[in-house]
């Protein structure tokens, strides 16, 4: 899933000090799951900047809504109605939806709730932690199902580096070695030849090196 | 009423300081013998959040409290709540009150 934090109350209600009159908009997506961006937290969000303001003699009137999902236009479409009708849209959705909401609707201001984090796992309640940087050219099946090019902080390909002191990253003793992790798993597969197998090249314009990524589906359009 | 504070999340406790509380306590059973496995300590961690949340926003962090105690200790439940509304009372009027009743304190001119 795509995680999230929330932004710090003070950034929300510096940036709201303009408005009287918002819409807070939660998605039921990803952020629902890592519990940044949901129905509950879109309650949670509008109760607090409701206080905070009234405590200070200011209103603010709130809309709150949660979209199915706000990265797909028809979901979208849902808030045309009646968006006119306020100042600004809060997002507490990803980047992704947040500037798609921008996108469908120029005319209204449309602000970040939360700070997009990375594609990851859920450990367990309360803690998530990254797996895929989405390079468009995965190598999981070579490297026991654990990447490189996230579980490395070099994202080097022929690990591990001298910074792997018994299987810990140099960058802290508490990030595992990727490439450790990687050549225990492929010894418990039996697949160790795959350590062997020299990637001569990567090609990077599979991932952000090649600028705004597209898939186009042409057997679905 | 809940049948048990692991209903309670944070919307309902801010909820309650938006219908115009002073302070609000949450009264559950004793921790290890919730009937629920763990309701009582969830409701314990959303209060801590609202703790928090209100301290973020000036509210007043000692607004919200969570008391625990069992259903046989009707003394010591109005123990907690005489405890409470004493805590409250010398707290006095939450910033959301005295705004609606217009007795706030005008903002001070710090002369330079």
């Amino acid at each position: 899933m795509i995680t999230g934090t929330p932004k710090p109350i003070e950034e929300l209600l510096e940036m709201l000090e303009p408005y009287e009159n918002i819409i807070v908009a939660g998605c039921f997506g990803c952020v629902t799951v890592c519990r940044v961006g949901g129905d509950k937290e879109v309650q949670v969000l509008s109760s607090t900047l409701r206080l905070a303001r009234e405590a200070k003699g200011k209103n603010l009137q709130i809309r709150e809504v949660c979209l199915e999902r706000q990265c797909d236009p028809e979901y979208l479409e849902l808030m045309r109605p009646y968006l006119e009708e306020y100042q600004a849209v809060l997002s507490i959705a990803c980047g992704a939806g947040i500037q798609f909401l921008a996108e469908k609707f120029s005319k209204t201001p449309i602000l970040p709730g939360i700070n997009t984090g990375f594609l990851g796992v859920t450990e367990r309640q309360g803690e998530w932690t990254e797996r895929c940087q989405g390079c468009g050219d995965c190598v999981l099946h070579l490297t026991g199902g654990i990447c490189p090019v996230t579980r490395c902080a070099k994202s080097i390909f022929h690990g591990p580096c001298g910074g792997s002191v018994e299987g810990k990253c140099e960058i802290s003793k508490d990030v595992k070695c990727g490439w450790q992790l990687i050549i225990d798993r492929l010894k418990s597969l039996d697949q160790m030849e795959n350590y062997g197998k020299i990637k001569p090249y990567k090609g990077w314009d599979s991932s952000r090196d090649g600028g705004p990524r597209r898939i186009l589906r042409e057997d679905m359009i | 009423m809940l049948p048990c504070t692991g209903r309670i999340d944070e919307s309902l406790l801010l909820k309650a300081f938006e219908n115009g509380a002073d302070g609000v306590m949450v009264v559950g059973c004793l921790e290890g013998d919730c009937h629920y496995v763990n309701g009582n300590i969830r409701a314990r961690a959303r209060v801590e959040r609202v703790y928090q949340i209100l301290e973020q926003i000036e509210i007043g962090p000692d607004r919200v409290r969570m008391y625990n105690l069992s259903a046989g200790e009707g003394a010591k439940f109005a123990a907690f709540a005489n405890e409470f509304v004493e805590i409250i009372s010398t707290i006095g009027q939450s910033p959301i009150n005295k705004a609606r009743s217009g007795n706030s304190q005008p903002v001070q001119e710090v002369e330079s």
